[in-house]
């Protein structure tokens, strides 16, 4: 190179490379880490809102089976039993199932018999309980047998346990995925930067021979890392987004309902990884940075 | 022959740029590499540094420009004991020290004029304070049209000259230079040599360690000379620059 050099027109160079054929690697991993917490915790919020879903509706119901009287038909005894929960302080709605109703909701148990009308078919009120101020089964009942019907209320108690504590299962086995898979990604940065500033140990070195205080040597390499780790945090982040809104889009409007219900607002959630990540990779670089300088001290 | 015994350019303590009093020096739990040394480096003294490879020239480098600490004795930089230096101070000793190192330690990524602001710019100094003296510099040491070149488009004598360059562009106290020509042919051995004699008429104290006992005969500057990591007294030729 032989052109003309003008000093007035030199610029200083950035201390460390701009970039480095080594880098790509580092932004890979971290990119693919940062993209599974990112899908896992669109999972967790998503499996969350689905437990919470399926408790509040079985909270929001209850069931009444009515056995007639002697002298009325089922039909007219359901008839009745609605009429009186509807009057219930904490009913939003009481409804009397039909027959062909009441038998599609048992014919999974008795099989497929072509005439049940010979069976004794309980009938079935379907009540929808205020979601503010519901309803107790003991009121329920006490209304019902205040008019003489025979009735059993089903408020859902004994199903809403299990749902609830399966769903809280869920829930924390989601949260604990997410948590192992956000250490692994935070080990892997913190390694993988440890083991970019160690591939780099030559720079290192001759900024500390050249007088450069160990401090200013951590600052370089912090902020080198965490803006590589901010880059491939985004990339994750983003790419979780994008199969997150997927899910949306292909769901329709309650997501992959019932089972993954996602709202467009969850897809925020993805919004911290390229900060977290960056933070954890610049504590990573600093402490390697430190340790460096101090060994060659 | 006329050999300047060491004792004869010792200074006292207090003016002393380097000084060992007694000082021992081992990696980890290795044999000593370094026993005893006792010499003292005065302000603007050139001397060279010989002795058989492994005898301890790098390793004395090193002490001095803080990339060891002595297991024994004491070393004094500038007057300072550097056992008493705290950590965060060092670096401000670091840049009354010039270093030439024996494989150049370039920044790759950083062209000729890049590399030789980089201790000025380290200092914290203002662009516009040393870019004339950075070119200056580096025509004087023959790399003008190479102002923009990468380290790897260099050949090895300009490599070593560039080395030369970031060395001194802080005008150190001492320069320290470890194989300096262990890497060019003769001729530019010779040249880079007079650089160093140059400087050194400017006032900066030198110290080269070498092997190349012929550049020493040239001299006929005054010699420390190692052998298994001890300091032997040794004679340098009569003829002077």
């Amino acid at each position: 190179m032989s052109e003309v050099f003008d000093p007035r027109q030199w610029k200083p160079a950035p201390f460390l490379p701009e970039r480095d054929t080594r880098d790509g690697a580092l932004v890979f991993v971290v990119a693919v880490l940062c993209f599974m917490a990112c899908l896992t915790a669109l999972g967790v919020i998503a499996s969350n809102r689905a437990a919470r879903g399926w408790t509040a509706q079985l909270n929001g119901e209850a069931t009444i089976v009515v056995r007639p009287q002697a002298n009325e038909s089922p039909d007219a005894a359901a008839a009745r039993a609605a009429e009186t929960l509807a009057g219930v302080t904490g009913v939003a709605e009481a409804r009397a199932l039909e027959r062909a109703t009441a038998e599609a909701l048992i014919a999974p148990w008795v099989g497929d018999v072509a005439d049940l009308e010979d069976l004794p078919v309980p009938r079935l009120v379907a009540v929808t309980l205020d979601p503010k101020r519901p309803a107790t089964a003991q009121a329920l009942d006490a209304a019902l047998e205040a008019q003489g019907i025979d009735a059993q209320v089903d408020d859902h108690s004994v199903w809403i346990k299990d749902i609830q504590r399966a769903a809280g299962l869920a829930r924390w086995f989601g949260i604990g995925v997410f948590s192992l898979i956000a250490a692994a990604a935070a080990a892997v940065v913190a390694f993988a930067t440890r083991a970019g500033l160690a591939a780099r140990r030559d720079v290192v070195e001759v900024l500390h021979y050249t007088g450069a205080e160990p401090a200013f040597i951590a600052r370089l390499f912090q902020a080198r890392f965490a803006r590589m780790a901010a880059g491939a945090g985004l990339f994750g982040a983003v790419a979780a987004a994008g199969v997150g809104a997927v899910l949306r889009l292909v769901g329709g409007g309650a997501g992959l309902t019932p089972v993954l219900p996602i709202r467009w607002l969850d897809l925020l959630a993805v919004l911290p990884c390229p900060l977290v990540a960056a933070l954890v990779a610049a504590l990573a670089a600093r402490v390697t940075a430190a340790a460096l300088v101090r060994e060659l001290a | 022959m006329s050999r300047k015994p060491l004792a004869d350019e010792a200074p006292d303590a207090d003016t002393a740029v380097v000084r060992f009093d007694d000082v021992s020096m081992r990696y980890g739990r290795a044999p000593e590499t370094l026993k005893d040394l006792t010499f003292a480096l005065a302000p603007g003294s050139f001397h060279f540094l010989t002795g058989p490879s492994g005898a301890g020239k790098s390793s004395l480098l090193k002490l001095i420009y803080l990339a060891a600490k002595p297991s024994k004795g004491l070393l004094h930089l500038f007057g300072e004991d550097v056992s008493a230096v705290a950590p965060a101070d060092q670096p401000f000793l670091r840049r009354r020290i010039g270093v030439v190192f024996q494989e150049f330690r370039l920044l790759e990524h950083l062209s000729t004029f890049d590399n030789v602001a980089l201790p000025l710019r380290l200092a914290g100094a203002r662009p516009e304070e040393y870019r004339q003296d950075v070119a200056e510099l580096l025509t004087w040491v023959g790399l003008k049209r190479r102002m923009h070149a990468m380290p790897a488009t260099l050949a090895g004598g300009e490599k070593q000259r560039l080395a030369i360059a970031r060395a001194v562009v802080g005008r150190p106290d001492i320069l320290l230079a470890d194989e300096p020509t262990g890497n060019v042919d003769h001729e530019m051995g010779l040249r880079i040599l007079r650089l160093f004699v140059e400087l050194n008429r400017m006032g900066t104290t030198v110290l080269l360690a070498t092997h190349d006992q012929d550049l020493v005969a040239r001299s006929g500057k005054p010699v420390l000379h190692l052998e298994d990591g001890r300091l032997v007294n040794h004679a340098p030729s009569e003829r002077a620059w």
